[in-house]
């Protein structure tokens, strides 16, 4: 199904309100329809759909616990834990009881205010990043227990967001720097995790601060964001890595400029290949794969459509539901809202 | 004497008489949508001129860190500009001068108004390092947060009594 030859329209669905202050993220749970949304009202709050009015509201509010801005939010990939992070300093692990959630554990260690937290793919370790630069590894033992497993002091600068890739253990972190950094487990000197590769300016990387990464279904390909106005979409042969023939580096395929005239905050890789983006310029931008096989330029892509004043201020985050069902898309904004959108096609 | 003041000697210029361009309600000075169409620059200039230098008993505009030409609107596309001149080129005060016209335009604005502020070009030693810091939404969210920086900003921004 070629997308681009198709009306489509990203329709409203709904419109959460109950933040008092700017959301900063949306998290869908990887298993239920849930919606999480962290807010500088220093709480997050939890959305259910109701299965028969199809409609979502507001379950419970998580409050009390962060003592200031809550930044991220996170699922573990059995979607009964959520991480959160907040500028307060800490990590908080969630479970979820059925009619409430109760704080499980605080992580502790940044110096200062963590901006992001990523599960990988199996649950079992966690990392969380922070204005301190450092990015921290936390192993998931058992009895609610967390470990710190290593602290990694690579980035010069803030580091604004952390992701594990999809089904390798490695992880990536984008940084105020401009960079993004690569890190893997090492068995040289007694294992570690080492950094294995930065994408800087140099390898044709962002010129300003990164803000957010994103992997395609695969993991073969990456997508950032960045302060510099730009996407730029990066690719790996992962095959190299998942037969253990060592590490396979990161190159640039493809920058996507002229779409937002203000800093990209937020960008998502959908399982169905469509790349979203969410900017200070109110706007969502949805993104495919061009598919002209181009053998000297490599892939490229197009703008499948842009929603201008998709929210009133600022579009801090936007999150592609996992639903196999529909293409939802939730987004969270400086306007205090999380909307909830459907890309259609249009009759 | 070392008093730890960044400007020891700053240079205060004679306010010239204000253009009176608008009737503002002299209790508040937040801009109210109803009674503008169309902000301009001198609506805008108007509510930052006053704002007090962080070290001396000063506004910004009597030490010429802001003047007429320190604002650039464009109300169609509800951009703002602010570039400001430290008085001195090492000016660590810097970023606290520009967080304090970023809020004090944050609270006056409406809210669908995107700012940016930036040092004059060529007035400071780390202009691209300060311009960067004072433009990361999330860095002056941050800011915000710490209570004597709060407390700082609210004292610049508070009005001073004649």
């Amino acid at each position: 199904m070629d997308l681009m030859e198709k009306n489509l329209e990203l329709i409203e669905v709904q419109k959460l309100e109950g933040h008092t202050d700017r959301v900063w993220n949306a998290a869908w749970n990887p298993v239920s329809p849930i919606l999480a949304s962290c807010s500088g009202d220093n709480s997050v709050r939890i959305w259910e759909q109701s299965s028969l009015s199809r409609s979502w509201s507001c379950k419970t509010v998580l409050e009390e616990t962060h003592t200031r801005t809550v930044r991220s939010c996170s699922w573990s990939p059995s979607g009964k834990l959520l991480a959160t992070a907040s500028f307060d300093g800490t990590t908080a692990i969630w479970e979820d009881l059925g009619d409430e959630f109760e704080c499980i554990s605080t992580l502790e260690g940044h110096e200062n205010e963590v901006k992001s937290v990523s599960w990988n793919a199996s649950g079992s370790y966690l990392a969380t990043c922070s204005r301190d630069k450092s990015v921290w590894i936390w192993e998931v033992l058992g009895g609610n227990e967390y470990d710190c497993a290593s602290v990694l002091n690579g980035h010069t600068q803030d580091v604004k967001m952390v992701l594990w890739h999809p089904t390798l253990d490695v992880l990536f972190s984008c940084s105020y720097d401009n960079t993004i950094k690569v890190v893997w487990w090492s068995e040289d000197d007694d294992g570690d995790y080492q950094c294995v590769q930065t994408l800087d300016e140099s390898t044709n990387g962002h010129s300003s601060t990164v803000w957010a990464i994103s992997f395609n279904a695969a993991g073969d390909k990456m997508v950032t964001c960045s302060d510099d106005l730009t996407l730029k979409i990066w690719g790996a042969d992962i095959s190299m890595m998942h037969s253990g023939e060592g590490y396979a580096p990161w190159t640039h395929l493809c920058t996507l400029s002229g779409y937002h005239d203000r800093t990209i905050f937020s960008t998502h890789w959908s399982s169905d290949d469509i790349i979203a983006s969410g900017a200070g310029d109110d706007a969502i931008g949805l993104f495919v794969d061009s598919k002209q096989h181009d053998p000297v330029n490599g892939p490229s892509y197009n703008l499948l459509l842009k929603k201008e004043k998709a929210h009133e201020m600022d579009i801090n985050s936007v999150q592609w539901s996992p639903s196999k069902e529909s293409r939802l898309l939730a987004s969270a904004s400086d306007d205090g809202m999380v909307k909830i959108w459907q890309l259609e096609t249009t009759p | 004497m070392v008093s730890g003041l960044i400007n020891e000697n700053p240079i205060v210029y004679e306010i010239k008489e204000r253009r009176d361009v608008r009737a503002y309600s002299s209790n508040t000075d937040e801009l109210s949508v109803d009674a503008i169409d169309q902000l301009e620059v001198f609506d805008i200039l108007f509510v930052c001129l006053d704002i007090k230098d962080p070290e001396h008993p000063y506004s910004l505009e009597q030490l010429k860190v802001l003047t007429e030409d320190s604002v650039e609107v464009d109300d169609s596309k509800s951009r703002v500009r602010v570039t400001f001149t430290p008085t001195v080129e090492h000016c660590s005060m810097a970023t606290i001068i520009g967080l304090c016209v970023r809020v004090k335009l944050m609270r006056s604005l409406p809210s669908r108004y995107k700012i940016d502020i930036r040092v004059a070009p060529g007035t400071h030693a780390t202009e691209a390092a300060v311009n960067k810091q004072l433009n990361d939404k999330e860095r002056v969210a941050a800011a915000l947060e710490n209570p004597n920086l709060v407390e700082m900003v609210d004292e610049c921004l508070s009005p001073s009594f004649e």
